[in-house]
């Protein structure tokens, strides 16, 4: 590893003010969403196109030095931590919307656009980019491709690789490749499938190709309060065992609902033990009739209060409490951790259960907010990293959770990746045959492992 | 070879230094010969291994015959939303998913690689590998699943796949509206594919010296289908007519069973987009061999299926020239690949990873 000759290098390609080095700059490049992990970079380039990009991994891969692709380093499991004694390519100001084509809805990005944006731009068209973090207003396309985002709409629309049509990658060892075409059909191996969710080990994404949809026409979204949390679970089975397949069904128990009203006063009933949002989207026709087969359901499900949004503000006000709530558990905690394992949809209330036991055998507080139409759970775990052994304590209820979802068959992430906080539990999700197979697509992607080591693979 | 456990599968890909699958030998053109001494055969590697209605996932051997598995969906009134192709011809669903083929009614709600959760495949060394899982949301490791989709068993032998499911419609609609000319023809498709209108299946395809486009809608209920379409027909302008049932049903069985492929015709698959159509078709009405071309543009225009009775080398340098590339399924295969490759570099580089001694790469000359 050759730091010096690369920031050398480096100098002669990008000016200094887009070439961060001093502590006071990088520090804020230190950690991501998930900040009890904190490494400080050599440097931190700002770079403002594709080739910068390109040649700055060239001379990273020239001289053996690590690089972190860095979106808005939103990353929940440390995605976008630094690695030690090597560098970040900040990706927010690569960030034009290179074109949208209304006639083949599509959206040609560079890797820093906001994911909000797409569906800014796309709106005058009436099109809109469906995958739909909690995190959108901030979180980049990159970021999104690297850990196939998901959002609350992905159980009836799919994730962020069922919206990603073709791109352009500089590889780790500098070839530059394209992958997949503009159509939404292909021949040979899906490629952007598996570039999509590579966690930025395989290089750094250029430009993307995204599909578009036209904007749903109709909603209705439906709030039911439950006194149990289990109840509000089983309803979910009901609703999809009925062959309905609502754009999204979320949950969240009492401590995230209490979070959300304080934080947005979302109007959410402050009592509810488990609190259910059900949207019906699409096709005005269909919305209706799924609305008259959803309602008794709910009506018949134990709901003690049901409203159903009367506009679109109402509407939105609703969302907002949704998306708001990993922030809104900040005011209750002054640290928490997140995690994002998935279980059988038909378990969720076990998981749940399950869940509640921990958080009192422990003594810590979990909040629960997740997209229950996809088994996709994220317990956050509330602590005070002031406290001495506070983290050590939530980190551990935590893996417990990890490790219950590895049991019943799930998954240890549904849409955060794995990252820095999760590679422990690779090897117990997946066989040495399986691992070792990844490892050598890396290698091969990445003889020198550079691109974002120490991530994803146990160390 | 026909293996009938994984074991067996292993040892034979460890004993062998050049292999071919074979699934059902429904996509001619793709599929090992039967018998061959090289050609491994999945059909003793069958079955559903797990299926829980209401998690709408099933996991099953990758010889299972699609006709099995759509029968057992269907008895839960499910099914596997990305139409495949061939079902009745014998297709597998590791076939299937080896050819990466999905069918009209992918419009709805995705193709093949939009539902695949989770593989098992045999390597080039003889290692079974796992990637993805079996529920329906899952980021963990790099997507080994949507790679194989359309991977023509040339990465390794599939030996168990996952997919997620969705619920039946209980009936369908299809409209026909002919138009004089292309362009009339192409606006309709783009104001259909712009509508918040849900299509299972937006086709179009030549017809009586002009064009004909095929809309299909599901049918939720009775009291609103009148409206919808109503709002269908505006869209498509002109006369549009619905489609009697068992016509309705024939001709979206003809599109999935290709029963409309002229025989001793080549199947080629050419992804495309609509902006593609003008420039292809003007190619096609050319004199000479392009004029006896049979193709039908399916998904939205997303999607070429070419009859082609000429030599192979004059659509390939046609597609080259347009910047699209195509695949042969069925019929004499002169060549597999046509027009230009995408991504090569990357996709060998996998290739190195999961069988570098190539024993899988059959379609290597062409
Ligand atoms: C409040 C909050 C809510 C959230 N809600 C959701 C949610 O609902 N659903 C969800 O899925 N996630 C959610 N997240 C997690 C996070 O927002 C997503 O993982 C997001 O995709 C990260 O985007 P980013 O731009 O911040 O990426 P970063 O954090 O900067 O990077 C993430 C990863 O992507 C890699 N990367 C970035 N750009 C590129 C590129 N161009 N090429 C290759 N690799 C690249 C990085 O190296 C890193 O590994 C949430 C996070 C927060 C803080």
């Amino acid at each position: 590893m050759d730091t010096q000759s690369l920031l050398h290098d480096l100098a002669g390609l990008i000016p200094p003010q887009r070439l961060l080095t001093r502590p006071g700059q990088v520090a804020p490049f230190e950690s991501d969403a998930l900040t009890s992990y904190r490494v400080r970079p050599e440097a931190v380039v700002l770079v403002e196109s594709q080739q910068e990009v390109i040649e700055t991994v060239r001379l990273c891969h020239r001289y053996g030095v690590p690089f972190v692709a860095r979106g808005s380093g939103t990353s929940l499991s440390g995605g976008s931590l630094p690695v030690k004694g090597g560098i970040v390519i900040a990706l927010n100001r690569l960030n034009r919307i290179l074109r949208i084509d209304p006639e083949q809805r599509l959206a040609v990005v560079e890797p820093g656009v906001i994911n909000l944006n797409v569906s800014k731009a796309a709106a005058p068209f009436g099109l809109y980019y469906a995958p739909d973090p909690s995190s959108q207003p901030v979180c980049t396309i990159g970021g999104n491709l690297a850990f196939n985002a998901g959002g609350a709409h992905c159980l009836k629309y799919g994730m962020t690789s069922n919206h990603v049509l073709a791109l352009k990658v500089v590889l780790a060892d500098g070839e530059v490749v394209e992958l997949g075409s503009p159509s939404l059909e292909g021949i040979g191996a899906d490629l952007p499938g598996l570039f999509v969710g590579s966690e930025g080990l395989f290089g750094v994404a250029l430009e993307v190709t995204l599909r578009l949809l036209p904007k749903p026409e109709a909603f209705k979204t439906v709030l039911a309060a439950y006194r149990s949390l289990k109840t509000a679970g089983d309803t979910v089975a009901e609703i999809l065992r009925a062959g309905l397949l609502p754009g999204a069904v979320e949950i969240m128990d009492n401590l995230a609902i209490q979070a959300a009203q304080a934080a947005v006063n979302a109007g959410y009933p402050p009592d509810a033990a488990g609190l259910l949002i059900v949207e019906l989207d699409g096709e005005a026709g269909s919305v209706a009739a799924d609305f008259e087969r959803l309602m008794p359901l709910i009506r018949q499900s134990g709901a003690y209060e049901v409203r159903i949004a009367a506009d679109d503000a109402e509407r939105l006000r609703i969302w907002q409490g949704r998306k708001s709530a990993f922030s809104a558990v900040g005011r209750l905690s002054p640290d928490y951790l997140v995690q994002d394992g998935v279980v059988p949809r038909s378990r969720l209330g076990e998981a749940l259960e399950h869940i509640q036991a921990l958080s009192q055998k422990y003594g810590i507080r979990v909040a629960n907010v997740f997209h229950a139409g996809d088994g996709n759970l994220h317990p956050l775990v509330l602590f005070d990293g002031r406290q001495a052994g506070a983290y050590e304590q939530a980190e551990k209820l935590a893996h417990e959770i990890v490790e219950l979802c590895i049991r019943l068959e799930g998954s240890i992430t549904g849409e955060h990746g794995v990252g820095m906080e999760k590679r422990a539990f690779l090897p117990a999700m997946f066989a040495e045959a399986d691992v070792d197979a990844m490892h050598a697509i890396r290698l091969q992607m990445d003889p020198l492992e550079i691109a974002n080591r120490g991530k994803m693979f146990p160390n | 070879m026909k293996p009938t456990s994984v074991a067996e599968l292993q040892e034979m890909v460890r004993a062998q230094p050049h292999l071919r699958l074979r699934g059902g030998g429904s996509k001619t053109a793709l599929a090992g010969a039967a018998g061959a001494a090289s050609t491994l055969e999945t059909g003793g590697l069958t079955g559903m291994l797990q299926y829980q209605p209401e998690e709408f996932t099933f996991t099953a051997l990758a010889g299972t015959p699609l006709v099995e598995i759509e029968a057992e969906l269907a008895a839960h009134g499910q099914y596997l939303p990305f139409d495949p192709p061939l079902v009745e011809a014998g297709a597998t669903l590791g076939g299937a998913t080896a050819a990466g083929l999905s069918g009209a009614c992918r419009v709805r709600y995705g193709g093949l690689r939009d539902f695949i959760l989770g593989v098992r495949f045999v390597d080039g060394q003889g290692n079974l590998v796992r990637s993805g899982g079996k529920v329906v949301k899952n980021a963990a490791g790099f997507d080994l699943s949507k790679f194989m989709a359309g991977s023509l068993g040339e990465f390794g032998a599939l030996v168990e796949l996952s997919f997620k499911v969705f619920p039946r419609p209980p009936a369908y609609t299809t409209l026909r509206a002919q138009y004089e000319k292309l362009t009339e023809a192409l606006q309709a498709l783009a104001r259909l594919a712009n509508s918040p209108l849900e299509m299972f299946a937006l086709d179009l395809e030549p017809s009586d010296g002009g064009y004909a486009i095929h809309a299909r809608l599901g049918n939720p209920s009775p009291e609103i289908q009148a409206g919808r379409i109503q709002r269908l027909k505006g869209l498509l302008g002109g006369d549009a007519q619905a489609l009697e049932t068992p016509q309705e049903a024939e001709l979206w069985r003809s599109h999935r069973e290709f029963t409309w492929l002229r025989p001793g015709s080549t199947l080629i698959k050419a992804p495309l987009t609509p902006s593609n159509i003008p420039g292809l078709e003007s190619f096609f009405q050319q004199n000479g061999e392009a004029a006896q071309a049979q193709r039908i543009y399916s998904a939205a225009g997303n999607v070429a299926w070419i009859g082609w009775q000429g030599q192979a080398a004059v659509l390939d340098a046609a597609l080259g020239r347009m910047g699209l590339s195509g695949l042969a399924l069925l019929g004499p295969a002169q060549r597999t690949w046509y027009g230009i490759r995408r991504g090569e570099v990357f996709a060998q580089r996998v290739r190195q990873a999961l069988d570098p001694q190539g024993k899988f790469h059959w379609s290597a000359g062409g």
